[in-house]
């Protein structure tokens, strides 16, 4: 018996950048498309600043589990200074994927050795925040990020990521999130182009 | 309408097709999204008529509540952990009364130490306090749990509560089918006080009764909640009817009809229990689970034929009796009185502690393998307990348990930068 | 035409009501009244909260056009007016927990207001300890919601169904059972206790006033001003408790009446927070005069005396009559 593939995502930010809102856009994302999806954090007291993980789960079929990601398939950090201060890779799987907001490449952030033991174009770092920025007038990654994901993993495609981006926050903060968000997408899929990486949404939507 | 949202999101608004008359709201995490949710709900006119309250503490928000429900006006609030305490003399009040109220309650941890995370103990602490209590797997049937528990509330005119894990459930989004107005319009009429505060009809209510009466009406509380034995049961019924899926009931069993092991639980966990459960059918093993939906009344019956036929009882209970040990398998023990089959308590999951399907796995071989006693403690540091116990032993002031302990894992700012 | 008269108070009313044309009678006089706490209760004799509720109730029911709902603290007054299966109250009543009418009785107003009977009245009360203590929470909320609920709040300055134990609304030098005036106290201490009217006032509530039920007139008019707006409204009424004073059944008007004219109490309204009216000492008397017809007090007479505390008293009585003007009309 086939078991229902289920991708699993572990968001690693500081409260107050968004990476409950972002486990939770993936999630509506993924229904979307007509798909299963779980989305929760790991809890705190409300405080800015702090790490905060949250999580996220696409399946063909119901989910059932409640227990936190362990061996998340893909990781989205929106924030660089967690990288030596939290450990952000726990448990992530070989086939895995990385990807990181930050204008600096994954080696000069000492993550060299992290990104080769993942596959090839598996790990990527982009300037999330200065897309943000020039969008909204702000350097809030995370759903700029989404954009980005989508575009590496493959598990999601654009259009239903901006909806879900739309609907949640209000013009002109959606427009702008959702421009941002596709900005990365593009930006990601000609990273990945001009590695010669295979196009993700083709090939990474059937992994069983 | 199927959609993509938190479970606080899906309980406030099903809670708002219900109409309350009177909603009542004092914050504590993790139930705030929910009467936050109704707050707008009300304001923009979604909800209306509806007075929402926002009072000075959970003592005043239950006791609005008895005032409002006297008064003939459907009512309701939410609550958690130290909330639930904290209006605990009302809640006695509420049912001995015999007033329909529903209450969600989040379920976090009681301090001390202070722990806003999920577990059972605080509607664990008020299970003799009277309320029915019904526990949420998930949030499609947190949310369908409110329409039933409002029908339930007011055909035996005693309050209820509506279970479900704080932070697991209330801050999970996930795909929820949250009733449509008009289904809920049909399947709970309006209500119809059985005691009414009227100035048409004067009438006492919460008089004094002395030794010549008091366990008379005690023990009609308790009729009661036996008689929603039937009523818990015939109203998931007729709810499966009306929105076309199971929902609520007294207790559901997964692949348990022919299992050789049970492993018997209440709210989320259950989610994760079922996915093992399958796990170790592809491998052979007959082995199943129990979900308990109504906590109170305890569906003794139910039980004992759901788990006859079991050679072992495992209790994964997010619990614990101080003193004593498990609180669901003391039930459950009850029920299977007679039977002389193991039941084996496992408190799990206290404070927030995660419960992961890989300890689950390890827990089950284990139950299958006859190794566990009677009282386990899942994933819990042995070595830490030791070693405090230890420091106690040494030292008269050997200061907090909860601060020693986190000054070794690290957490406390005793570390230098 | 105004009619005027003036007769000499001698502790009851039935002097002063016979005299008086119907239409100014209290309603206390009348044989209409409605009896919203009638007789069979279990209260003491010479009860001064069993009198108080009746005023205050016959003169909201009637206010109300017999539309009124009452939440009830536990304490006295609940106890012995519902002995179970009897009950005095011909009102529709609700008596939840000790420290919870407020809050009760802002949910009948709820419930009422969204099923739009707001031609409904509600009225919460207690004792002081119900109110000023483990009431009090519940109290503020209430007032600072501004929720439509006349409190009223019977205080005869301390626990007494639970045996006379000090409140905060206990007056200094009152001897309680765990306020005795032993080991060089007072009494009660001194410089505590909690100004439930001027703490009402501070909520800045559209009504707030002081009574006694020695002038049911007043408190008459008080309650109708009271039921005439709408909002969170309070009434602090003053009521003697011969069993836990130790004063005779038959003192209880007159030390009502006595509180008033020393200026230990003072008789007043406020609106939205600012004194309005004062009701004037219409004959000064010295704190002894009512002091000492009570058993509470009687450590500070006699040979063992405290005249220093009696003094202290007193200061208390004058600061009162400064501070409110009680005695500031010319004509008396």
């Amino acid at each position: 018996m086939a078991e229902s593939a289920t991708f699993e995502v572990r968001v690693h930010g500081r409260g107050g950048q968004g990476a409950v809102t972002a486990a939770e856009l993936l999630s509506v994302a993924a229904f979307d498309e007509g798909r299963h999806a779980q989305a929760f954090p790991s809890f705190g007291s409300e405080r800015t600043g702090a790490p905060v993980v949250s999580f996220c789960r696409f399946s063909e079929g119901p989910i059932r589990t409640r227990e936190p990601v362990a061996s998340p398939d893909a990781l989205i950090v929106l924030d660089p200074t967690l990288v030596h201060q939290v450990d952000l890779f726990a448990g992530l799987r070989p086939d895995g994927y990385l990807l990181l907001s930050s204008s600096r490449r994954l080696a000069e952030l000492g993550l060299g050795e992290v990104a080769e033991r993942l596959r090839p174009g598996h790990a990527l770092s982009i300037p999330a925040r200065e897309v943000a920025r020039r969008h909204l007038g702000k350097p809030l990654p995370n759903a700029a990020l989404l954009g980005g994901f989508a575009a590496l993993t493959g598990q999601l495609s654009l259009p239903p990521v901006e909806a879900a981006i739309r609907e949640r926050f209000p013009s002109p903060a959606g427009e702008a999130n959702a421009a941002a968000a596709a900005e990365c997408f593009e930006l990601v899929r000609q990273i990945r182009a001009e590695s010669e990486v295979p196009d993700a949404s083709t090939q990474e939507r059937s992994r069983a | 309408m199927l959609r993509q949202i938190e479970g606080s999101a899906a309980v406030a608004e099903t809670v708002a097709r219900c109409r309350p008359e009177v909603v009542c709201a004092y914050p504590i995490s993790p139930q705030t999204h929910i009467v936050e949710g109704l707050s707008d709900l009300v304001r923009n006119g979604e909800l209306s008529p509806c007075e929402y309250m926002t009072v000075e503490s959970e003592f005043a928000a239950l006791s609005v509540c008895i005032g409002a429900s006297a008064a003939g006006a459907r009512a309701y609030t939410a609550t958690a952990s130290q909330g639930l305490l904290y209006m605990a003399e009302a809640l006695y009040n509420a049912s001995g009364l015999g007033l329909p109220i529903v209450m969600t309650v989040a379920n976090r941890a009681i301090g001390a130490p202070i722990n806003i995370w999920n577990d059972h103990s605080d509607t664990m602490s008020q299970r003799d306090c009277g309320w029915l209590q019904l526990y949420a797997e998930d949030n499609q049937e947190a949310a369908d749990l409110h329409v039933q528990a409002f029908r339930i509330a007011e055909r035996l005119s005693l309050p209820v509560m509506v279970c479900m894990d704080g932070f697991i459930l209330t801050h999970a989004f996930e795909r929820i089918d949250v009733p449509e107005a008009a289904a809920v319009d049909a399947f709970l009429p309006p209500f119809e006080p059985r005691q009414l505060l009227d100035p048409a009809e004067p009438m006492t209510i919460g008089a004094m009764v002395g030794p010549e009466a008091f366990a008379e009406v005690k023990y009609l509380a308790h009729a009661k909640q036996l008689q929603a034995l039937d009523v818990i049961p015939e109203a998931a019924a007729e709810f499966e009817s009306a929105f076309g899926r199971p929902s609520g009931g007294l207790v559901r069993c997964y692949r348990c009809d022919d299992a050789g092991t049970v492993v018997v639980a209440l709210g989320s966990v259950l989610g994760t229990i079922e996915d093992t459960v399958d796990e170790l059918r592809e491998e052979g093993v007959s082995i199943g689970a129990l979900a308990i939906k109504s906590f109170r009344p305890f569906p003794m019956e139910a039980v004992r034929d759901a788990l006859a036929g079991a050679r072992r009882v495992v209790v994964l209970e997010k619990a614990l009796a101080v003193g004593r040990g498990g609180i669901v398998s003391a039930d459950v023990g009850m029920a299977l009185r007679g039977l002389h089959l193991p039941v084996h308590t496992v408190v799990a999951g206290l404070g927030g502690r995660a419960i992961t399907g890989a300890s689950l796995r390890r827990l089950l071989d284990a139950a299958v393998a006859d190794e566990l006693g009677d009282l386990e403690f899942l994933d819990l540091d042995w070595n830490r307990v030791g070693a405090e116990l230890r420091r106690m032993a040494d030292s008269e002031r050997s200061g907090p348990h909860a601060e020693n302990i986190l000054r070794e894992v690290g957490v406390v700012a005793g570390r230098p930068h | 035409m105004e009619q005027r008269v003036r007769f000499y108070q001698v502790g009851t009313n039935a002097v002063g009501n016979r005299l008086l044309d119907p239409g100014r009678r209290t309603v206390q006089a009348r044989m209409d009244r409605s009896n919203t706490l009638t007789c069979g209760h279990r209260a003491c004799r010479g009860c001064g909260e069993a009198l108080g509720a009746r005023y205050v109730l016959d003169a909201a029911k009637r206010a109300s056009g017999d539309k009124l709902i009452a939440a009830n603290a536990t304490g006295c007054l609940e106890v012995f007016s519902t002995p179970f299966p009897e009950s005095s109250w011909q009102l529709p009543w609700i008596h939840s927990l000790f420290g919870n009418a407020p809050a009760v009785a802002s949910g009948v107003a709820a419930a009422l207001r969204a099923k739009g009977r707001e031609d409904v009245r509600v009225v919460g009360q207690g004792g002081d300890g119900g109110t000023v203590d483990i009431g009090f929470g519940c109290l503020s909320g209430m007032f600072e919601r501004g929720d439509d609920v006349l409190f009223v709040c019977y205080d005869n300055e301390a626990y007494m169904n639970t045996g006379v134990q000090r409140s905060g609304a206990t007056p200094p030098a009152a001897r309680t059972a765990n306020t005795k005036p032993l080991g060089g106290h007072p009494g009660n201490d001194f410089g505590q206790g909690k100004d439930l009217p001027r703490i009402a006032m501070a909520h800045r509530i559209p009504y707030v006033a002081t009574a006694t039920v020695a002038d049911p007139h007043d408190l008459e008019r008080k309650v109708e001003a009271a039921m005439a707006v709408h909002g969170a409204r309070y009434l602090h009424v003053f009521v003697p408790c011969p069993l836990g004073w130790g004063s005779e059944a038959h003192d209880t008007i007159k030390l009502a009446r006595l509180v008033k004219e020393t200026g230990l109490f003072p008789v007043f309204e406020a609106i939205d927070g600012e004194v309005v009216a004062v009701s004037q000492i219409r004959r000064r008397v010295p704190v002894e005069e009512y002091l000492q017809l009570q058993r509470r007090y009687a450590h500070l007479f006699g040979e063992d005396g405290r005249p220093e505390v009696v003094e202290r008293l007193q200061a208390m009585a004058d600061r009162n009559i400064r501070e409110y003007g009680l005695l500031d009309e010319e004509a008396r």
